[in-house]
């Protein structure tokens, strides 16, 4: 850079270089910042991690936690990574909280082992650390995990969609979600399970990494039925964004309503997809569940010292308005009564 | 282009080398004259290549999708080209962008008429834009680190907007880019496809045949001599700035035509892709030399390495691979023509 500039050019650019700095550093630091005395107030503290603010389900986490924070007279702080797959801005923000005196952290792990080791620092100032949503790996390295059966979510969907199938052949394309992610291959592993088959089965025709974005599934889906045609009969769908780009892939090539699309989540907008015959069915979640345990949890561990332990199901419920029998499901008026997002 | 039509010297006779060497010096001039010439070149290759190895590629329809798949980031990259082109560079843009769907599609759900909010999101990218521009041009702040706090700026006003939730876009003239036509009653169109067209050879036409193109090239050449050449060029940035938020905002409809929603996690890395696209298609990252015909080609070369690779059975990860072993080796090929060319 050249230096012939009046000072107060440069005097300029070094404050817009200092808050570009600040701002990309985020509210984490003005937390940490301002952050009162910890404890020792009588009031209980929880820590709430997720994987990203903005997605509509954490959204729901954290207003779930914080309604059951309220109720119990609890002080909630919420942070979150930037983006899902942020394992250095969740392992700022533990050591915000473990700073801030929390007496727990709910956490939903956006990798499964990257944050062990800030975990179990938290733990070692004496901080019970519980995962919501996602298992760490090992499942031990928090004291609890209150989540969906990812796997048994995948098995669900999968006995649903081999049901629907019949005497046809299973063709099968795969809308997967980052291979870094433990949630996705439970799913994955499940769904498989579910239908019978395995990953080196000739019904899988094809899989693709989506991020369960979906305009990457979009793409995915669409090169992918480039590749196998008119062939396939059902697609497997991490998450409901991923199914709707793959919904409209098929759509573009008039196959939509040969496939069944399945996916996981149990979003509001998902369950209207069901409803509206876009999607087969989908599996749904219940981060309320969840979130309402994991703040329970702590402010027992707060009063008692009482410790959650093992891995507690929040369970799961499959969503369609064509059932099969013998495997128990709900309509899409009930889901839209008990949806998120 | 300007500053890369040196006239090689006249060397006497005697000193002239070998033909094949003066051929490949040919060839090279040829190169660095044209810096699209090099990514159309690997375009066709890998057409070529992928429709040997796949029997599914060589295909009308999966060209007509290749094209859809990469409408958007060629969209963003097309502003980001000029931007480029004057030496800078937007971290934003996509950003930009999100923030541009998410106005259309909010506004138009509070009742505001459809053309009222496509206009105020053209109104809410370009007015953001040049806030960039404005810092850049006038203060003389490096555009990397403008944009970069820009881009956290936007992301965040995009998250408090959208309350972190995707809104669903409702049909009509906000999806109308994703419009399906059929040419022959099979050969699939969008009108997004064809107003993308468009919107290149404006842009191109822009950037070659009026002085305000030459005076984007003259600044990023040299911007010094271009000040004392008598062009305004605070006044040139801004506007090349303001232009650039206007083309982000016809990214954000196209947007809405490919996926009806306005979601404020889209588009994470169509900064970068965006780049990508530019970087490959033989603009220079240090200004002054390209052009957005290279930057489509390599906005296709990225969406057909994706196509081609998945169907001839290559996992996701080896695509990301290819793509950034592409990009290493487009800016590669700049040094070395530029240094040569010098």
């Amino acid at each position: 850079m050249r230096d012939n500039r009046p000072f107060h050019t440069r005097a300029v650019a070094a404050l817009a270089v200092t808050l570009t700095a600040l701002a990309a550093a985020g509210c984490s630091t003005e937390r940490a910042a301002s952050s009162e005395s910890p404890s020792d107030d009588g009031e209980v503290k929880i820590g709430l991690v997720t994987k990203t603010e903005t997605n509509p389900y954490f959204v729901k986490l954290r207003e779930s936690a914080q309604a059951a924070a309220d109720k119990s007279g609890a002080d909630l702080i919420a942070l979150a990574g930037k983006f899902d797959g942020d394992n250095a801005g969740q392992v700022t923000a533990i050591e915000n909280l473990v700073q801030q005196g929390v007496d727990g952290i709910l956490i939903t792990p956006s990798n499964a082992k990257a944050i062990l080791d800030a975990i179990q620092e938290a733990k070692d100032a004496g901080v019970v650390v519980i995962a919501l949503d996602t298992e760490t790996e090992p499942r031990d390295a928090v004291a609890a995990t209150f989540a969906t059966d990812n796997e048994e979510a995948g098995r669900t969907l999968g006995k649903y969609i081999d049901a629907r199938l019949g005497d046809r052949d299973p063709k099968v394309l795969m809308a997967d979600l980052d291979p870094s992610s433990s949630v996705g291959l439970q799913r994955h592993n499940g769904f498989l399970d579910g239908m019978g088959l395995t990953d080196d089965s000739d019904a899988i025709l094809g899989t693709a990494l989506t991020q369960g974005d979906q305009g990457k599934a979009q793409a995915a889906m669409e090169n992918l039925l480039q590749r196998v045609g008119k062939k396939v009969n059902v697609v497997y769908n991490i998450n409901e964004p991923a199914a709707r780009g793959s919904y409209l892939a098929l759509k573009a090539r008039g196959l939509a309503d040969d496939v069944l699309i399945g996916a996981i989540d149990g979003s509001c907008s998902g369950v209207q997809d069901v409803a509206d015959g876009k999607f087969a069915a989908t599996v749904m979640q219940f981060p309320q569940k969840m979130a309402e345990q994991g703040v329970a949890a702590v402010v027992k561990y707060a009063e008692t010292g009482e410790k959650p332990s093992g891995f507690v199901d929040t369970g799961d419920m499959l969503i369609t308005d064509k059932p099969v029998d013998g495997l128990e499901s709900k309509d899409s008026t009930w889901g839209a009564e008990n949806c998120w997002g | 282009m300007t500053g890369t039509q040196t006239s090689s010297p006249q060397l006497p006779p005697a000193e002239r080398e070998s033909g094949t060497k003066r051929a490949l010096d040919a060839m090279e001039r040829r190169f660095s004259q044209t810096p699209a010439l090099g990514p159309t070149a690997a375009l066709l290759l890998a057409i070529v290549v992928f429709s040997v190895g796949s029997d599914t590629f060589l295909n009308i329809d999966n060209f007509s999708f290749i094209v859809q798949q990469s409408v958007v980031i060629a969209t963003l990259a097309l502003g980001q080209t000029i931007i480029i082109l004057t030496g800078g560079i937007d971290l934003a843009n996509a950003l930009i962008a999100v923030l541009g769907t998410l106005v259309m599609t909010r506004t138009t759900l509070d009742g505001v008429p459809v053309v009222a909010a496509l206009a105020l999101g053209v109104l809410v990218c370009a007015l953001t834009a040049s806030v960039s521009g404005l810092l850049v041009a006038k203060l003389r702040l490096p555009s990397f680190i403008v944009t970069l706090g820009m881009l956290t700026v936007v992301t965040a006003v995009a998250n408090l907007y959208s309350s972190g939730t995707t809104w669903p876009a409702p049909d009509g003239l906000l999806t109308l880019m994703g419009m399906k036509l059929y040419l022959f009653g099979r050969v699939q169109f969008t009108i997004g496809m064809l107003f993308a067209a468009a919107l290149f050879v404006l842009v191109w036409v822009t950037l070659t045949r009026t002085a305000w193109g030459r005076h984007v090239y003259a600044i990023g050449n040299d911007a010094e001599a271009a000040r004392l050449n008598g062009i305004n060029v605070k006044r040139m940035l801004l506007s090349v700035y303001a232009l650039a938020g206007c083309i982000y905002a016809m990214a954000a409809w196209l947007s809405l035509g490919r996926t009806p929603s306005a979601d404020p996690n889209a588009y994470q890395l169509g900064n970068l892709e965006s780049i990508t696209a530019v970087v490959i298609g033989g603009t220079s990252l240090f200004g002054g030399r390209g052009g957005v015909v290279g930057t489509v080609v390599g906005a296709l070369i990225v969406s057909v390495l994706r196509s081609g690779l998945t169907q001839m059975g290559i996992d996701s990860n080896y695509q990301n691979l290819a793509t950034g072993i592409l990009v290493i080796v487009a800016v590669a090929f700049d040094q070395f023509t530029r240094r040569r060319s010098a």
